[in-house]
């Protein structure tokens, strides 16, 4: 199992380290800190940093809507939220220009800006807070908000008092998550951004070119975020059951 | 009158926020993936045809499938093996094998297929040994199935896992004291009660499987007809301007997805009523 795991992941993670090490680490840094690099992170944190946020809120209210709510259909909505769980993001990149490109039915042209990347980034980060969310609130007792509502309190009150603090955990969670997913995401971005360089398509053109070092360097500061996402909700994880919830 | 005034803006709310919820859900992703089946036609049945059952499509869903067919059953063994190692038993590391378990969900592929290229491609630590032996590994079946396993690594562990936390091992250690072999005690005691989290792992497997793009992009070549993907056919139809060509592609890859999705419909309460 040990040896399985270093062929698979463990050796060849510590062959990218390597590689951006060779150089030294002044030269590390020289390419992390060169304009094509720079721009190309600053993108990719910043669109992953804004879908995150919008997944906290908007996530939330799905996940809301799926459990306190109850309309026809529902089921099927429900289905529908792990769809980007099955579907191949090449596709999701597609459906989007076909919806949201120089074509657009709706009149809609993003094709190649900020707005493109973010609505790719938004379709594949979808269920990550709905997912965290929605089974806190199903468990969630809600004789509690009835205790606070019939003490006088308003719905506001009630949710950020009562609700929000149970399912912050899995908010949290399911935040980092939908951000580690954003920042190295490439299939959904790659043809709906057209000339933008995210951050994965920076190093996948520095692969081609073949920049291995430009392209290890870049690889290295999504890895670490990558670890550091995983510590974070790993803190979360800790924090919630030390308030027995999961 | 203020009974019936609370009681009208919290009917209000509730239908703001489906209103929000059900827009949010239709602009993302029932609406783009609709305009993609309508779209596919633009050109006719005849073009899907063609593009379909062109040499090198077939071959791309063949490769597809291939790796799929190899990455899944190796993923399901070591998943069920992590899962075992993590709930039952205590060894040096074991926070550390955890975190690992877990970095694939978190890593972008572009990292997981340049780590493979520096591994396994010229003056890579691995590479040129195996060139001197005369075996491909990148740009050929071997580099695509890794980096497929590697991405689609946590699916089966992270569905075993809970199940085995919560079914204890109580039944296993009384199949242990009468005398059961430890395979015998797996084969007839836990897997039975771990089937469904294992049937739910698979399918996500899978779909992770079919769907890789990022990390196959960089270690196949993308030789057409020869180490070509079906999500990497995608992409070279639409860089060559047969927009139809991509979209009849891509329908195939969702209604596979979309198969997917009932699977785990179907599955998800026999998985949550197991644990």
């Amino acid at each position: 199992m040990t040896a399985f795991l270093s062929v698979i992941v463990v050796l060849p993670i510590a062959a990218v380290v390597w590689e951006s090490r060779r150089d030294g680490a002044a030269s590390f840094w020289d390419v992390v800190t060169s304009p094509g690099a720079v721009d190309a992170l600053k993108l990719s944190l910043g669109a992953a940093a804004v879908v995150a946020l919008m997944n906290a809120v908007l996530g939330t209210i799905t996940a809301w809507v799926l459990v306190r709510d109850r309309f026809r259909g529902q089921h099927l909505v429900n289905s529908i939220i792990d769809l980007p769980f099955a579907l191949p993001t090449i596709v999701a990149g597609l459906t989007l220009i076909a919806l949201y490109g120089p074509r657009s039915p709706v009149g809609i042209d993003v094709f190649g800006t900020r707005v493109a990347i973010g609505l790719a980034l938004l379709f594949v980060t979808l269920p990550f807070v709905v997912r965290t969310v929605q089974p806190v609130l199903l468990e969630l007792d809600r004789e509690m908000e009835e205790a606070a509502r019939s003490l006088g309190a308003g719905e506001l009150t009630v949710f950020r008092r009562i609700v929000l603090p149970n399912i912050l955990p899995g908010i949290l969670s399911g935040v980092a998550l939908a951000f580690a997913r954003a920042v190295g995401e490439i299939g959904a971005v790659v043809l709906i951004a057209g000339n933008l360089q995210v951050a994965s398509v920076f190093i996948f053109t520095h692969i081609e070119s073949g920049d291995r070092a430009g392209a290890s360097a870049v690889a290295v500061v999504l890895l670490t975020i990558s670890f550091a996402v995983l510590l974070v909700i790993g803190g979360v994880r800790r924090l919630a059951t030390r308030h027995e919830r999961v | 009158m203020s009974v019936s005034s609370v009681a009208l803006s919290s009917g209000a709310r509730r239908l703001t926020l489906r209103g929000i919820a059900l827009f949010y859900l239709l602009a993302i992703l029932i609406g783009p993936v609709i305009v993609v089946c309508w779209r596919t036609f633009d050109q006719g049945a005849g073009h899907v045809w063609d593009t379909l059952t062109d040499s090198n499509t077939i071959h791309a869903f063949e490769m597809t499938l291939l790796v799929t067919a190899i990455a899944v059953p190796v993923n399901t063994v070591f998943g069920i093996i992590v899962g075992l190692a993590i709930v039952r038993r205590n060894f040096p590391l074991k926070g550390l094998l955890n975190a690992f378990i877990d970095l694939p969900l978190a890593l972008s592929p572009v990292v997981v297929g340049l780590s493979l290229f520096l591994l396994y491609g010229r003056g890579g630590w691995f590479g040129d040994w195996f060139e001197a032996h005369g075996i491909q590994i990148l740009f050929a079946l071997p580099a695509m199935v890794l980096a497929t396993i590697f991405v689609s690594l946590p699916f089966v562990a992270r569905e075993v896992i809970p199940t085995l936390r919560e079914i204890g091992d109580e039944q296993e250690q009384a199949a242990r004291t009468l005398g059961a072999s430890a395979w015998q005690t797996f084969r007839r005691i836990t897997l039975p009660s771990i089937r469904w989290a294992v049937i739910y792992g698979v399918v996500l497997t899978t779909a992770r499987c079919l769907g890789e793009y990022g990390a196959v992009a960089i270690v196949s070549g993308r030789l057409e007809g020869q180490t070509e993907t079906a999500t990497l056919r995608v992409e070279d139809r639409y860089t060559n301007f047969d927009l139809a060509g991509a979209y009849s592609i891509a329908v195939v890859l969702a209604s596979m997805a979309i198969l997917v999705l009932i699977a785990m419909t179907l599955l998800k309460p026999k998985e949550e009523a197991e644990r």
